[in-house]
């Protein structure tokens, strides 16, 4: 049974329709890719699963569990987390705050435990912190956790979110174009992370990209979309030559001659 | 050499001269000149008026960067430029001599004070004269080597703040003081020129010596002897002779002064003790140095909280109460606003139901229900505001940012105009309010007096610190700071939103209440008046000057915003202007706040801990 399951997914704004009739499904511990051009309604997707969206139609499984009628913070529960395209950090809290608010699916301590400081609570947010200190180690930015978020540089702050993302401990973590806005170096060694997440932490790992390279090099599984529908799903070498894909970026004429790996 | 630019000079005291006709013609400077700073040499009017001319000539030297000597004609260019607007009001009122039916402060008093009594024509040639001075010396201030001028601005900026602050200091050192010591210090209102002098001297010199090594000399003072002179100060204050009459006759001051001195004492035998007994070098030092340190400085000012009320007299106690007050509200609205993001303008709602449930449910009078004692409705009138606080919390949880602050704008008006109403007269009185509401008791004694009040009020405003305070630190204080920070996120992090909300709407609720119910008790009676949405503005402002989410901050901006006004009373009237100007200036030059909350460092502080156990 796959971890997550769509099942003829429509959702609307309005007169638009901005996913239609998307079958999606990925399988635990697998990366799996969504792409697209812009607008074909990738992160909307990405919204619905996590719960920013109420979808019209169809439904959304995750574990076992529809997502139906769930708020984010309850999807957030489930096991399922995620970082946004342009990146959104608690801006005036530190790196290992930020950290720590992640890990709120696996807290439980109560306010008047905090109060009273009742051991409990006490032993918590100690392990709580122990916790976001090796977090931050993990993903790179050890002795920056006192920096204000908004004060980080770009890369750390791409890095902060991932790692906020993980704290909660996810088995679904979706990436919303991670490697926006880094250069050639800092994308490859993003790519590298992210497959470690998985081979290391068997995090199951669904991602929105742009950069080819990085799709075409990590995923198992592709899937395309365009105006809110799927137009293909495979492997990346099937992906690569499906012509509709190469329609669909390029349009029509330049579908008939090049694939698309030249052109990307 | 920098190049002057006569636009920039022309622009800055034009300025300056507009704020100076300004304050001029809203009556300040007449209202103001009641006061004098120091005694028959310059009053309260005088010093606002004469500040422009002074910054103006500052800040045009100061914007063009020229120190040298070349640069002072640009300063008195600044200051006459100041002079004009006020000279161009004196020749209007020559012109149009009923012009004081247009401009109602425009009084013969006013002129006079801008002529210095000498009619419009030679007395505004006099004050552009003086005011070119004075840009004149606002560019000598730049001018000369900070090494010089630091000291005698800061000098001058302190004497003429004890000048504004004499008649406190009045109230406090009388008792201390022989009857010709006080005469020769004060005068009928402000200090004498000669007290004037010699503050400016010692601190001009102090600050001198301080600036040129001194401090160098204070850093070599081990840290111990700084602990015991606090120390001595401390005590020292407690022994002074002081008012004690308002003490329950069952207690002896002496007991309380006795207890004051030993409390510090043993505290330092216990940690000497503690300190000697561990067995851990390394552990114990880094308790000595940040713990310890900081539970002595707690402890020195604990001693002279605790003596406050009898050094400071009943008008100055009963001052310190209401900014209490304003403090204990700050301090909740600042888990609604500062924690948490929900801007919440109908905050005195819940300071007026804590008042109005302990008032009925203590009254005496008429409509009182219970009869209760001071102590049971207390609690009772808390929750009955933290209930209330959810009650509001409830609808407006899908509000955000401008909504909430109507939303929550028109819900403190309802329950204002419900004090007011006739709909609910029967039951809380309407417009007379709530009488006989009787002082508590404790332990038969009967609190009474301002001083009795500060006590309860400190014990709450402590109580209210500490929770702040653990909350902020905790769990539920990182989910209200996600929460305003991003609110989207925070909720895909897992955190419900619906509970966040309601625990910092409730929570907030209940520090207002507390102090809506230490408000009723003191005053005897309520009235719906007390609770206008006035109030709410004026928490709100002085958590915005301190520094939103700091809870020093609060602090701070109670005693800059309810503190300041009480004590220069001819402010009072001026209030909300005051209040507008301080709040621009304070969004321009320091939108942090006075007393912003610090970065909490928990990665590295944390990771030291770590290495200095490791070789134990």
């Amino acid at each position: 049974m796959p971890l997550l399951e769509a099942k003829s997914v429509v959702k609307r704004f309005g007169g638009l329709v901005a996913i239609n009739k998307l079958d999606f499904s990925i399988d635990e511990g697998a990366i799996v890719s969504i792409i697209g051009p812009n607008g074909a309604g990738k992160t909307t997707f990405f919204n619905c699963i996590s719960g920013f969206y109420q979808i019209d139609e169809g439904e959304i499984n995750f574990a076992g569990h529809s997502t139906k009628g769930r708020s984010p913070d309850q999807i957030a529960h489930l096991g399922i987390s995620r970082t946004y395209q342009n990146i959104r950090l608690f801006s005036a809290m530190t790196a290992i705050e930020n950290i720590m608010v992640g890990m709120e699916p696996r807290l439980r301590s109560s306010w008047v435990g905090a109060v009273l400081r009742l051991p409990g609570t006490v032993h918590e947010e100690e392990e709580a912190l122990q916790e976001a200190r090796q977090l931050l180690k993990f993903v790179g930015l050890g002795g920056k956790g006192d920096i204000l978020a908004r004060n980080l540089p770009y890369g750390d702050q791409r890095r902060l979110e991932i790692a906020r993302a993980l704290a909660s401990k996810p088995r679904l973590l979706l990436l919303d174009e991670p490697t926006a806005g880094m250069n050639p170096r800092e994308t490859a060694e993003t790519t590298q992370f992210i497959k470690m997440l998985r081979d290391e932490l068997g995090i199951t790992i669904l991602l929105i990209e742009h950069d080819m390279r990085v799709v075409m090099g990590i995923s198992e599984d592709i899937t395309v979309l365009d105006y809110g529908q799927k137009i293909a799903q495979g492997p990346p070498a099937k992906i690569q030559n499906d012509p509709r894909v190469i329609e669909a970026y390029l349009g029509r004429g330049a579908a008939a001659s090049a694939t698309i790996q030249v052109a990307l | 050499m920098a190049q002057f630019d006569v636009r920039e000079t022309m622009r800055l005291g034009l300025l300056a001269g507009v704020v100076a006709v300004t304050v001029s013609m809203v009556g300040m400077v007449e209202s103001f000149n009641q006061r004098d700073v120091i005694t028959r040499y310059l009053t309260l009017g005088q010093l606002l008026l004469f500040t422009a001319p002074v910054v103006a000539g500052f800040l045009t030297v100061k914007r063009a960067g020229d120190r040298s000597w070349r640069a002072l004609p640009n300063g008195a260019l600044a200051g006459l430029f100041a002079a004009l607007p006020i000279f161009a009001l004196l020749l209007l009122t020559l012109a149009v001599p009923t012009i004081r039916q247009q401009l109602v402060n425009v009084s013969p008093t006013l002129i006079r004070i801008l002529t210095f009594d000498n009619g419009q024509l030679v007395g505004g040639l006099l004050m552009m004269a003086a005011m070119g001075g004075l840009g004149l010396l606002g560019a000598v201030v730049y001018v000369v080597p900070d090494r010089i001028s630091d000291p005698i601005s800061l000098a001058v900026g302190w004497t003429l703040l004890v000048g504004l602050l004499s008649e406190v200091l009045l109230n406090v050192l009388r008792p201390l003081l022989s009857r010709e010591v006080v005469r020769f210090l004060f005068g009928t209102r402000g200090i004498q020129w000669q007290t004037a002098v010699i503050i400016f001297l010692i601190l001009a010199i102090a600050v001198f010596l301080w600036r040129n090594g001194g401090r160098t000399y204070y850093q070599r003072i081990p840290r111990q002897v700084l602990h015991w002179l606090a120390l001595a100060l401390a005590i020292l204050i407690v022994w002074i002779p002081r008012d004690f009459s308002w003490l329950p006759p069952s207690i002896n001051p002496l007991w309380i002064k006795i207890g004051l001195t030993l409390i510090p004492l043993i505290l330092e035998a216990l940690l000497f003790f503690s300190t000697r007994s561990a067995t851990q070098p390394a552990l114990v030092k880094s308790i000595t140095d940040n713990q310890l340190g900081r539970a002595r400085l707690a402890s020195r000012y604990l001693i002279v909280l605790l003596i406050l009320p009898a050094i400071l007299g009943v008008y100055l106690t009963e001052v310190v109460d209401n900014i209490g007050l304003f403090i204990l509200m700050g301090l909740g609205l600042n888990i609604v606003v500062g924690f948490a993001g929900l801007l919440d303008l109908g905050y005195v709602a819940f300071f007026a139901i804590g008042a109005y449930v302990t008032g009925i449910l203590t009254s005496t009078g008429p409509l009182g229900v219970a009869g209760l004692s001071f102590w049971v409705a207390l609690p009772i009138a808390v929750a009955a505001s933290t209930v209330s606080g959810l009650i509001l919390g409830i609808p407006v949880l899908r509000m955000r940012g401008d909504y909430l602050a109507i939303v929550t704008l028109g819900f403190g008006e309802i329950i204002r105009v419900l004090a007011v109403s006739d709909l609910l007269k029967p039951y809380i009185g309407g417009a007379q309010g709530v009488l006989q509401i009787p002082k508590p008791v404790l332990f038969g004694f009967t609190i009474l007096q301002p001083q009795h009040f500060y006590y309860i009020i400190l014990a709450g405003v402590f109580l209210a610190l500490f929770i702040a305070g653990r909350l902020r630190d905790a769990r539920l204080g990182r989910q209200w700071m996600a929460m305003r920070e991003d609110e989207d996120v925070a909720e895909a992090m897992g955190i419900h939103l619906v509970n966040t909300k309601l625990l910092a709407f409730g929570i907030g609720a209940a520090f207002s209440g507390l102090a809506g119910s230490i408000f009723a008790a003191r005053l005897g009676s309520i009235f719906p008046h007390s609770f206008a949405l006035l109030i709410s503005i004026n928490v709100l402002s002085l958590i915005i000057v301190g520094g939103m989410g700091s809870l020093p901050g609060v602090v701070v901006g109670a005693l800059v915003l309810v503190g300041l006004p009480e004590l220069l009373r001819e402010f009072a009237e001026y209030r909300l202007l005051l209040y507008g100007a301080l709040l621009i200036a304070m969004m321009v030059r320091r939108p942090e706040g006075l007393w912003p909350s610090p970065v909490r460092r928990r990665e590295l502080h944390a990771e030291d801990d770590l290495a200095m156990q490791e070789p134990a």
